[in-house]
């Protein structure tokens, strides 16, 4: 099935122009970091305010390996996603023991912390103007192919396995076993569940996307620099997160929609109505912020939980909408429970 | 139930699939110039972004963020000359077009937004740039395009890589040159005093304290402080400037950081003599940011008091009404930029504008993007700018020389003469013996 979606967006890719592809190739990587944010956060019931930080190793990871030893991308790839594995469990382990605003805490002094790395050791990462790599489409596929379709493939082809791969987990025992260690750890514990190993398997899992998606970035903007990784990076996957419906995977691709295509066109409107300068730069960002807010008042549990509702209440609550709506949901409980009053996908 | 998973998966990666292609297709806004209108047969699209009316140029700039205090300033300074050329004629009859969009001084925004520019609005040539971290995120790409990157908004050497960015040309004064000038003032006026360094820690501040280090002794050098721009505590690097003893601080910085260098001094009690590169010290800009930095604190400073006496470097004219290109520029702000304030940044905008235009009619009635970079590569003529021009086919460097400066009440004085020196290690600097060029009646360079 992966497959025949690879290859209508292929077809996509070539059909729409060159600033389009680069788009979707953005909006891969970040559906890939969101993903593993919406897991960790919506089913596994811990937050992370320092998944940048992790994309920053996948992303550095990646950079040095095509520079240095001339690594095939995907090869590339693997590693930096092995590495960001390695660091996700040591994190993962300290963040087990940590709840609420103390793991937000924690997390965020990842974020800030980390990249700025970086700049320590300028001769190994390139200091504050970061990396540059070459990334070229191969040569079988001629030299007039143009490098953004190529980029939006990989990116795609990546983002598709990883939300595979993320749907299987979510159910599979390790998936009912988050769930269980969210609604409530005691009682997990008591069916015998590890309620640490389950949570660091979350963090494990997060980090792995959000180190897939720094890679992804490295190869689609051919560099990678510690300005790429700011705290405001952590805060939008969470946004995304948010905005798309906690713990849904289709959710994440909606919160990356909003916040990779939002921001380009509200510049435009801005740029477009003559304005003074003051006031139309600012624009884009208050209306990304009322944006926002309009989202939350309006989907309190995000646009996919919205576009839930919105379906269940046009083929009325007891038709069996779900199994021909193109909205399905990942939560079990919604099998049992109302479309409507499915809220418990919370950090509580 | 797993065929059932199966078929929901389907449906969800399907409708991605839809969603992303119909985001995608709705959005295809892309603004193409108007079509052939009565003017000149003779005038073709002869190259991407050139119509028979029209050339669109791009730049990326930060209109919000760090960097914005001053140089947001820049961009609608360009666009307000560009709007009086096309008033008066235009480049061959055609209008420039210039689309500049905000990157936030963040260089992932640099990389999407030059996508956006040359992939889907068709740009001719990416023009003035701004920013040393910003542009080196979008350098190769403009390379690999082949779009001509002319006149970055940086003085980073990097830019001058002739045979490797063959499509990328420098403008303002390089920062080891200016370095070297403020370098050799330093250590022929303050001699036997303490000297400490303050800079950006990038291409931009390293290469200036490169200049530095070529003329100033070591044995002056009391301490080196960096800072990075996402950074704003800099009190640590104040503190440790205080304890160093030092009577003479050269700083690199842009002017936010300018500004808070200044203010957290005060805190401390630190009074040394300031010596500012000329990015970082455009006295109005400085003076706003000093206020309005202050007035957060919850306190009130006079911003024209507190740049007296800084020393700078600078290679445009000073801002006053015997100067020609002041006079010019003035009538220009007044009539279409009249909301900005007429300072530094807005002198630099106008500037490199002039000398865009004036590389646009060297380049040909009809220019291929390959016209422009050899019109450059002649050399131009140097405008508005105190020294000549370095263009040449193995030089992509622009200003090659300044003068220094002394800010007294808001304004930048001339102090001796124009200097002109390289980026090499030994070169001599000189005193430039040409004259200042005068500013054409027309406003508009001729070819």
């Amino acid at each position: 099935m992966a497959i025949i979606v690879a290859a209508i967006v292929a077809v996509l890719s070539i059909k729409l122009g060159q600033f389009r592809d680069y788009q979707i190739a953005e909006i891969a990587v970040e559906v890939t970091a969101v993903a593993g944010l919406t897991v960790l956060t919506g089913l596994s019931g811990q937050i992370s305010l320092g998944n940048a930080a992790f994309m920053a190793i996948g992303a550095y990871t990646t950079a040095l390996l095509l520079i240095h030893l001339n690594w095939p991308f995907y090869l590339a790839l693997v590693i930096a996603g092995a590495a960001t594995a390695v660091a996700g469990a040591v994190v993962g382990i300290a963040a087990a023991r940590l709840r609420g605003p103390y793991l937000a805490g924690a997390t965020l002094m990842l974020g800030v912390a980390l990249p700025a790395i970086a700049y320590v050791y300028p001769a190994t990462f390139g200091g504050d103007q970061g990396l540059n790599v070459t990334f070229t489409a191969p040569a079988f596929l001629g030299v007039n192919f143009p490098l953004t379709r190529w980029q939006a493939w990989v990116s795609t082809l990546v983002a598709l396995i990883v939300l595979v791969l993320l749907a299987n987990l979510d159910r599979s025992r390790i998936g009912r076993n988050w769930r269980a260690v969210r609604d409530d750890d005691v009682a997990a514990a008591l069916d015998g569940i590890n309620v640490a190993a389950a949570r660091v398997r979350a963090f494990v899992v997060s980090a792995v996307c959000a180190g897939l998606a720094g890679a992804l970035l490295t190869i689609i903007s051919e560099q990678a620099g510690p300005g790429d990784f700011t705290i405001t990076v952590s805060i939008a996957l969470l946004t995304a997160a948010v905005i798309g419906g906690l713990g849904s995977l289709p959710g994440a691709l909606w919160g990356s929609l909003v916040i990779v295509l939002v921001p380009t066109y509200v510049t435009d409107m801005a740029s477009s109505h003559g304005l003074s300068s003051s006031v139309g730069n600012n624009i884009p960002i208050a209306a990304y912020g009322v944006l926002l807010i309009l989202v939350m008042l309006v989907f309190p549990q995000g646009i996919q939980g919205g576009l839930r509702r919105l379906i269940g209440a046009f083929l009325g609550p007891n038709t069996k909408s779900r199994r021909i709506a193109p909205t399905p949901h990942v939560t079990p409980s919604a099998d049992q429970a109302p479309a409507s009053q499915h809220e418990k996908e919370g950090t509580s | 139930m797993k065929k059932s998973q199966r078929l929901r998966w389907q449906a969800m990666a399907i409708l991605a699939v839809a969603v992303l292609g119909a985001a995608a297709c709705s959005s295809s806004s892309s603004s193409s110039g108007s079509s052939a209108s009565s003017s000149s047969a003779a005038l073709t699209a002869s190259a991407p972004g050139i119509t028979p009316t029209t050339i669109t140029i791009g730049s990326h700039q930060p209109l919000t963020g760090p960097a914005a205090p001053g140089y947001s300033e820049i961009a609608p300074a360009s666009n307000a000359y560009f709007q009086y050329v096309n008033a008066h004629g235009g480049v061959y009859g055609r209008k420039i077009v210039y689309k500049y969009l905000n990157d936030a001084y963040d260089p992932t925004t640099t990389a999407s937004v030059v996508r956006q520019l040359v992939l889907q609005d068709n740009i001719y040539a990416l023009f003035n740039g701004l920013g040393t971290p910003t542009h080196l995120a979008a350098v190769s790409f403009l390379n690999s395009e082949k779009v001509p990157d002319v006149f970055v908004a940086s003085g980073c050497d990097c830019w001058n890589q002739p045979t490797t960015y063959p499509e990328t040309f420098g403008w303002q004064l390089d920062y080891i040159s200016e370095g070297k000038i403020l370098g050799q003032y330093v250590a022929q006026h303050f001699k036997g005093k303490k000297v400490a360094f303050f800079y950006q820690d990038d291409e931009f501040g390293m290469d200036g304290v490169k200049g530095l280090d070529y003329e100033i002794p070591s044995s002056m050098v009391v301490s080196k402080q960096s800072y990075v721009d996402t950074n704003v505590n800099i009190a640590p690097q104040v503190a440790a400037l205080r304890a160093s003893g030092a009577q003479v601080v050269v700083s690199f910085s842009i002017p936010a950081f300018t500004a808070l260098l200044k203010l957290d001094s005060l805190k401390l009690g630190f009074n040394p003599t300031l010596v500012v590169s000329d990015v970082g010290s455009d006295p109005i800009t400085l003076s706003g940011l000093l206020e309005s930095f202050a007035k957060q604190g919850g306190a009130t400073v006079n911003g024209n008091q507190l740049t007296n006496g800084m020393i700078t470097d600078e290679y445009l004219p000073a801002l006053s009404t015997s100067d020609s290109w002041y006079v010019l520029f003035k009538k220009i702000h007044d009539q279409y930029d009249a909301k900005e304030p007429l300072d530094g940044n807005f002198f630099y905008g106008m500037s490199v504008a002039y000398t865009f235009v004036q590389a646009m009619l060297n380049a040909g009635r009809n220019p291929t993007r390959t016209d422009l970079l050899t019109a450059i590569e002649h050399g131009l003529p140097q405008g508005p700018m105190v020294a000549p021009f370095a263009y040449s086919s193995t030089n992509h460097l622009g200003v090659t020389g300044a003068y220094i400066g002394v800010v007294q009440n808001g304004v930048v004085t001339q102090q001796g003469s124009v200097l002109t020196t390289t980026t090499s290690p030994t070169s001599p600097i000189t005193t430039y013996t040409g004259s200042e060029e005068q500013a054409p009646a027309s406003g508009i360079p001729s070819p």
